[in-house]
């Protein structure tokens, strides 16, 4: 890891910025946005989870395998989902195989 | 004062390698050297290799009539079951990483150990007390459930010791994760000065792309034993269809690590065909790019494919089509490979030693393995072989006559440097001949069986698929007889076998070049790497042994 | 051959340098990280999978929980992986004090988000939401996927709070290293790699906050 050290005022700015975050995601809860509530509960989640991989976690400033292997574990879990969703999402799209 | 001083006593012989640099059972059981981690494991898998053994020569005992007649069906469940699990779980998928692998990946990398060799021993102790819930459930009357726990059997209905075995395989898997976590930071962290990403034996390639298998796989069906114990034990309802529950998710969470799981157990074999082709061929490697790469093709596609072991599950045929697609995909690294070794070969100085013998072995069998897989991953013709014993031919031409051919290779191979003696080769040979031809008797006849319709897990047959059954019975006790001969040549070498030179196969590769057995740091003065592996001089070299 | 006495007394032998302990540290808990990722990964298919199978019941029974202390929780979590970060900072810039003290922070916080979550177990166990045959549902619901939901909430929760009691452990252990006077600036990899840790528990949980707690807050 580099030796880089992160200002103090990062890391409240972070927190800070992640406080926020919270507060707007139970906030727009409430609000019924149809389909888009989990849309954007999932998108501030994911923003909040990259506030701390990158800063809190020093990934921003740490060797690029550090990334590629973040990368590597939740592209491998987007596997896991996609490949199982499509699955039960295309049950009936084809006649059965086995007989009725 | 005078004092008579007696002179030193000569020492019987220099502590100058890892077997006698420390005696005692504690500097065994508390070693950090990879090297010493590598043999416990040894005696640990072996001696699961033979319980497995012992299941499977019942279930061919049960199978040589037609009738059910030698155990009932139940206990019959529980031999399939049991052999599945032992094999797989606890020979199988450690045997060549965790023996050969962590012997060998820092000698070939020029590195003193491992990065985390406490991690190391560690990983052995995991596996020696995941190993103890499940022997405590074999003891106690067995599991019933096929190696596969499939739900909502396992879940609900079985009687049998499914939370010990599972709780076994739960904490066996951390043992395979922190091996694969082990290699990972080594071969990225410890190369020696020189050794580039393409100057790496084949052998570590192919131990990286497993290690990135057990890595992002073994988890997976991590949470999932651990909730089919939940079920059991809080009766949660998650794979009760009856509250809701979806069987078949059960079957994606499973198969998401249990496919890609076979690669864990074929990938290291391929890494030894690499090393021991090279070194009998006296050649380079034909493609070393393109071996290196496949071996990362196959952990990668590895994980695409799962599907194809539901296609009549009731997954939806439309995620049928796409994992079969992706199934042929996965054969292309492998028959790179396979092609890239004969062209290793063609032009070579071939000397057919026994390492040879399995690698000639391995070859031509996991080929016949590899496409019959193609015709599983069919979606029409494996509406009618799924469940057959087609399908258990094929994966024991993969497992036996693939990765236990390569495991047998890689050991009389680097027998010589791990033990320091020559094994016999006259006995050697003889063995790998029985083991090939006992191999192909008792699995042959399995795809014959298979596709005239025999079910697979079943105890009892109609009486027309009698005299296959007892060709695979009469292979099965040659195989048998064939496993057994190396343990006893190879004990026996231990203590009567002629000494090895650092280098009886005239091979090239840092772990040659240190004395045979190896010291406990491996190399006196830390290596440089200045050329590519397999660089072989066309001069006549003389292979002792 | 005599010994080489290594210059850092932390150098383990089979490294060359500091640096390479550092990097081959750091390296080896990012690569568990990615296995604990896919170790709840498995847990958020199956809720993927049974709340697009079941959306309405998962909307519904998310309304049991206490939305105020679940809320509180996040903070709290998100407050300690800010003393964690300091924790770190503290050991980076050689100041042992305030590493003990944000250490000691981080595990208050982490005992309060526990004591919550035990809060919160028992009154759903009280109100019989727990699955299994003790499970009851409002009558015209839909119970199986109800029990799901709480199948999943007690099985999600309940490896994420296992993970935290784990990380407290390894903060006593740094506690106790760390009054030894046993990091320095120039060393202090177990803090940095055990923060990373932390983090990650934290990560789960941000996600784990608005697919259990605040689905069904919009409907009525």
């Amino acid at each position: 890891m580099s030796e880089h050290i992160v200002p103090v005022k990062v890391y409240v700015g972070v927190f800070l910025t992640l406080m926020v975050m919270t507060a707007i995601t139970t906030f727009v809860s409430g609000i019924d946005l149809g389909p888009w509530n989990t849309v954007v509960a999932l998108g501030i989640a994911v923003f909040k989870a990259t506030l701390v991989v990158l800063f809190f976690m020093h990934v921003k400033y740490s060797p690029r395998l550090t990334a590629i292997v973040i990368a590597g574990g939740i592209f491998w879990l987007l596997i896991l989902l996609a490949l199982t969703f499509s699955d039960f999402a295309t049950r009936g799209w084809l006649p059965s195989l086995v007989g009725t | 004062m005078s004092a008579v001083v007696a002179p030193e006593p000569e020492p019987i012989e220099p502590r100058d390698n890892y077997l006698n640099a420390a005696y005692g059972v504690r500097s065994w059981l508390l070693t950090r050297d990879h090297k010493r981690i590598a043999l416990l494991y040894l005696v640990s898998i072996t001696f699961f290799f033979f319980l497995g053994g012992l299941f499977a020569l019942l279930i061919r005992l049960e199978l040589l009539t037609p009738a059910g007649d030698l155990v009932q069906a139940e206990t019959y469940n529980k031999l399939f079951t049991m052999h599945g699990i032992v094999m797989i779980f606890f020979f199988l998928i450690p045997s060549i990483p965790a023996v050969l692998g962590n012997f060998f990946i820092p000698m070939m990398i020029g590195a003193k150990d491992l990065a985390f060799p406490r991690l190391n021993l560690l990983s052995w102790y995991i596996y020696i007390v995941g190993a103890s819930f499940t022997m405590w459930a074999v003891v106690h009357g067995g599991v019933d459930t096929g190696w596969t726990f499939y739900t909502p059997y396992s879940s609900l209905y079985s009687n049998t010791h499914v939370v010990a075995t599972a709780v076994g395989i739960f904490i066996t898997g951390f043992s395979s994760i922190l091996t694969g976590l082990n290699f990972l930071v080594t071969i990225h962290t410890m190369r020696a000065p020189g050794l580039t990403w393409f100057r790496l034996p084949l052998f570590v390639w192919s131990h990286y792309a497993t290690s990135l298998i057990m890595v992002l796989g073994t988890p997976v069906i991590a949470v999932t034993v651990l909730l089919v114990g939940a079920e059991r034990v809080l009766h949660l309802g998650i794979f009760d269809p009856s509250r809701g529950g979806d069987p078949i998710l059960f079957q994606h969470l499973f198969w998401f690590y249990s496919h890609p799981a076979v690669y864990i157990m074929v990938l290291p074999a391929m890494g030894v065909v690499s090393e021991v082709v090279t070194t009998f061929s006296r050649k380079n490697i034909f493609g070393y790019k393109f071996v290196a790469f496949a071996s990362i093709g196959i952990a990668v596609l590895g994980f695409l494919v799962w599907g194809h072991h539901m296609f009549v599950s009731g997954q939806s045929v439309y995620a049928g089509l796409v994992f079969s697609i992706l199934s042929f995909l996965v054969a292309i690294p492998s028959a790179v490979k396979v092609f890239n070794w004969t062209a290793t070969m063609y032009k070579g100085s071939i000397s057919y030693r026994t390492p040879m013998l399995y690698a000639f072995g391995f070859i031509g069998l996991f080929t016949i393995g590899g496409l019959t897989g193609l015709f599983l991953a069919t979606l029409g013709v494996n509406v009618h072989v799924h469940d057959t014993y087609f399908v258990i031919a094929h994966f024991h031409y993969i497992m036996v006559g693939g990765a236990i051919m390569g495991y047998l290779g890689g050991i009389h191979y680097w027998w010589p440097k791990i033990s320091g003696k020559l094994y016999p080769e006259g006995w050697a040979r003889f063995a790998a001949l029985v083991v090939f031809i006992g191999f192909n008797l008792t699995f042959f006849p399995q795809f014959i069986l298979g596709y005239l319709g025999m079910p697979r897990r079943y105890h009892a047959y109609p009486p027309e698929f009698q005299v296959l059954n007892v060709l695979s019975t009469a292979g099965a006790s040659i195989l048998g007889v064939g496993y057994i001969l190396p343990m006893i040549y190879l004990a026996w070498s231990m203590r009567y076998g002629r000494n090895a030179p650092p280098n009886p196969w005239g091979s090239t590769g840092l772990e040659w070049q240190t004395p045979s057995p190896p010291p406990t740091e491996n190399f006196k003065v830390p290596p440089i790497v200045t050329e590519d592996p397999y660089i072989y001089s066309h001069e006549e070299v003389e292979i002792v042994g | 051959m005599a010994d080489v006495q290594p210059a850092e007394p932390a150098l383990q032998h089979q490294f060359e340098s500091m640096e390479q302990q550092k990097e081959a540290s750091s390296l080896g808990m990012w690569v568990f990280l990615v296995t604990e990722i896919l170790f709840f990964g498995g847990l958020f298919l199956t809720y993927t999978i049974y709340r697009w199978e079941n959306a309405r019941a998962f909307a519904d029974a998310s309304r049991h929980m206490d939305i105020t202390l679940g809320t509180i929780n996040t903070v709290v979590l998100i407050f300690s992986s800010l003393t964690m970060a300091m924790a770190v900072h503290s050991a980076e810039t050689g100041r042992r004090r305030l590493l003990i003290l944000f250490l000691i922070a981080t595990m208050i916080l982490g005992g309060v988000f526990l004591g919550i979550k035990a809060v919160e177990y028992t009154d759903h166990i009280q109100h019989h939401l727990f699955p299994g045959p003790g499970f009851r549902y409002p009558a015209g619901a839909d119970a199986h996927g109800a029990s799901l939901f709480f199948s999943l909430y007690f099985a999600m929760t309940g490896l994420h709070a296992l993970h935290m009691i784990i990380g407290l452990g390894i903060l006593t252990t740094l506690l106790l290293m760390a009054r030894r006077g046993r990091f320095t600036a120039e060393y202090f990899t177990p803090v940095e790699v055990s923060g990373l840790y932390w983090h990650f528990v934290d990560i789960v949980w941000i996600f784990l906050f608005p697919l259990l707690y605040l689905i069904g807050r919009h409907l009525h």
